[in-house]
């Protein structure tokens, strides 16, 4: 026990001050706007992989890791689409994966917000359309706000989150 | 040499371009079974096998066995005519080629003649006998998705219930379905489906430049790029032979090692927390961080997706990004050292990890495991030390094992993996030689066949690059060893309780994108 303790005690505080939304950003405003208003600060993410590399999923990991504390600010991922406000979405669409896409955004409760995460689920990434994979992930469902990047930064990922859960921009 | 051994393995085979010592042998149907047979005998893995569609040259399709010997590999390709594309099973053999051969014929319409026939990589995302790999369908065609269930093998008796999980599943992990069937707590039966990311990765090759594609291979599986795009480039300029300078080869060292040591350290915290031990997974996510962001300092990105290009690497390490290198790996090294210890003593954690999830040596050696996983469970392989490519010929990694077969067991081979990539990396940075960050590869004529083979952290990365004409691809097979892996898991979790899944599964850590394609 007594080295459990001594090395939280070495280790000290690591979680980082949350990034500033991009208030440049014009395009996620309106949904800024609509999310705060109905859910302050708090958000529940449901994730799903539609045929990611994984690389997206390691930087979603990463969200959780003590410098950037995503919990702390109210943002959780969540286990069922039913408890969900925000679908997050990573890769292109695969053709095996596009009911499951669409199944786990019909069970999400109104009203809900799309979050498609990584140059992949934004415009189909490298991998492009083809007999396996449909591209982006608004091929299947609607899409409200994208983070780009391959794969995008943690700091990214909390952006976008951020964007549509910061007080509205003056 | 053992007296199942035939001539023709020897005698045949002709010399393959490769970044290992590689050949490649033609048989008929019944030297493919010689063939296997011998392979078998000969305690050789089967690495992969995958088919292709040459009918536009002899009016044939292919089927491709890559075996890997302690000393080399071995690519025995059968070829049949068009109109009867069936060859003789393998999966009595080697276990690994059964899900092999399902998807060669999702694919390719090329059949084994026994075994299991359902469908692995199609979900009812093109129609049953089109076959998306051949050179007829169009790369861009595409068709509605139908529905098709899938037939699990149904499991039944007293107090006999089934539970399915995913393919989304609770946490921020691939999509992959696990049918179990429990009795009680207790784990009667498990049946993995996969295929759930296939992206038509190799039909996307065929589409691809020679000098470009190698972007591709790092996002076969993202865990593992730097293994994947080193193997495509080892392959490139392997057929090409170009050779690239002493110091971006240790370079690539550098980063495969890195690669290893971030998928380790994520694991080792992750193991932690799904037995409830929260300190373990806030220090080691904390250390991979630290890690991930030097990596964005020294080669502009976290993961290094982009950075083996052909010929060499994509930055240069500057001189004085060493004694801070030098500093982070004594840093880390103390600090996995202190945490080993940590785990070794908390009781709570070793009741757990203990002998959940145990694959004997015995059972490892049938399925064909390899990798990590297979070294948990007594398989003493790793191509680093059995078949070293530069820079790993200079360098003497060694082998870390176990015969235990347990999640403790491999918890312990990341540890001391972790700490032998630490002793690496010093090495290398220590005496870092001179030499061109990237050599010209010149474009390769058509028709060449090259193998590129690298030990990922999950195990060997095989990548079987064919060239197409103007610089272009005819065929690429890409494979990560998780499909020989994932089948493992499915042994080792029966007579566990339901709720050890998780973590047992969690403790092989198997691809899905990298299997899926």
């Amino acid at each position: 026990m007594f080295d459990i303790l001594s090395r939280i005690r070495r280790t000290g505080r690591l979680s980082e001050p949350y990034p500033v939304p991009d208030t440049d950003q014009t395009a996620s405003t309106a949904i800024q706007r609509e999310l705060h208003a109905v859910f302050g600060r708090a958000l529940c993410i449901r994730h799903v992989d539609a045929g990611s590399c994984n690389g997206c999923e390691l930087e979603i990991h990463a969200l959780s890791n003590a410098y950037y504390n995503l919990e702390g600010a109210g943002i959780r991922f969540v286990a069922s689409p039913r408890h969900a406000d925000v679908l997050l979405v990573t890769g292109p669409v695969s053709v095996n994966m596009e009911d499951a896409l669409r199944q786990t955004y019909e069970a999400m409760p109104d009203p809900k917000w799309v979050l498609a995460v990584g140059d992949c689920a934004v415009c189909g990434g490298l991998f492009g359309a083809n007999y396996a994979t449909r591209g982006p992930i608004s091929a299947i469902v609607p899409v409200d706000a994208v983070v780009a990047g391959c794969p995008p930064t943690p700091l990214a990922i909390m952006r976008g989150l951020l964007q549509i859960t910061s007080k509205r921009p003056a | 040499m053992n007296p199942m051994w035939p001539d023709f393995l020897d005698t045949e085979c002709v010399p393959l371009p490769s970044n290992v010592a590689a050949c490649r042998v033609q048989v008929d149907a019944a030297r493919w079974c010689e063939a296997a047979d011998a392979m078998r005998e000969a305690g050789a893995d089967l690495l992969s096998l995958w088919g292709s569609d040459d009918r536009d040259r002899d009016q044939c399709l292919r089927v491709h066995a890559a075996y890997l010997l302690r000393d080399r590999v071995v690519v025995v390709e059968h070829a049949m005519p068009a109109d009867r594309p069936i060859y003789p099973s393998l999966a009595t053999r080697f276990p690994a080629a059964g899900r092999l051969q399902r998807a060669t014929y999702d694919l390719l319409g090329i059949r084994a003649d026994a075994g299991d026939m359902r469908p692995w990589l199609r979900h009812g995302g093109w129609p049953e006998g089109v076959f998306p790999l051949r050179r007829d369908v169009a790369a861009t065609q595409t068709w509605p998705v139908t529905s098709s269930p899938y037939p699990f093998i149904p499991v039944s008796g007293d107090g006999v219930h089934e539970m399915t999980a995913g393919p989304v599943h609770a946490g921020t992990i691939e999509p992959g379905r696990f049918q179990l069937a429990v009795v009680g707590e207790k784990v009667l039966r498990l049946e993995v489906r996969l295929g759930y990311t296939h992206k038509g990765i190799a039909k996307r090759f065929e589409a691809m430049a020679q000098c470009d594609a190698h972007r591709l291979a790092a996002h076969i599986c993202g865990d593992s790029t730097v293994a994947f795009s080193w193997a495509y480039c080892a392959a490139l300029e392997a057929i090409t032979a170009s050779t690239p300078s002493p110091r971006a080869l240790v370079l690539r060292g550098l980063a495969l090692e890195r690669e290893r040591i971030a998928n380790h350290l994520g694991d080792l915290g992750g193991l932690a927390n799904d037995v409830g031990f929260a300190f373990g997974q806030t220090q080691f996510s904390s250390l991979k961080e630290q890690l991930l962001r030097h990596n964005a300092e020294l080669f502009g990105q976290r993961y290094l997706f982009d950075f083996v290009v052909p010929g060499g690497v994509a930055s240069d390490l500057p001189a004085r990004a060493l004694p801070g290198m030098l500093d982070e790996i004594a840093a880390l090294e103390r600090a996995v050292g202190d945490l080993r210890g940590i785990y070794a003593r908390h009781e709570g954690l070793q009741d757990r990890f203990l002998g959940a999830g145990r694959l004997t040596p015995a059972q490892a050696a049938a399925l064909g495991a390899i990798g990590l996983a297979g070294r948990a469970s007594g398989v003493a392989r790793d191509l680093r030390v059995d078949q070293p490519w530069s820079p790993y010929d200079q360098s003497s990694p060694a082998l870390a094992t176990s015969t235990e077969g347990d999640v403790a067991a491999r918890v312990q081979v990341r540890f001391e993996e972790t700490l032998e990539s630490l002793r690496l990396c010093r090495q290398w940075l220590q005496a870092l030689p001179a030499g061109e960050r990237v050599c010209e590869v010149p474009v390769a004529p058509a028709g060449q066949l090259g193998i590129g083979l690298i030990e990922g952290w999950r195990g060997p990365v095989m990548l079987a690059l064919e060239t197409g004409p103007a610089g272009g691809i005819r065929r690429c097979r890409a494979h990560d060893p998780s499909w020989q892996n994932w089948p493992l898991l499915e042994v080792a979790i029966l007579g566990n309780i339901v709720a050890d899944f998780p973590l047992i599964n969690k403790s092989f850590n198997l691809s899905y994108s990298g299997h899926d394609g």
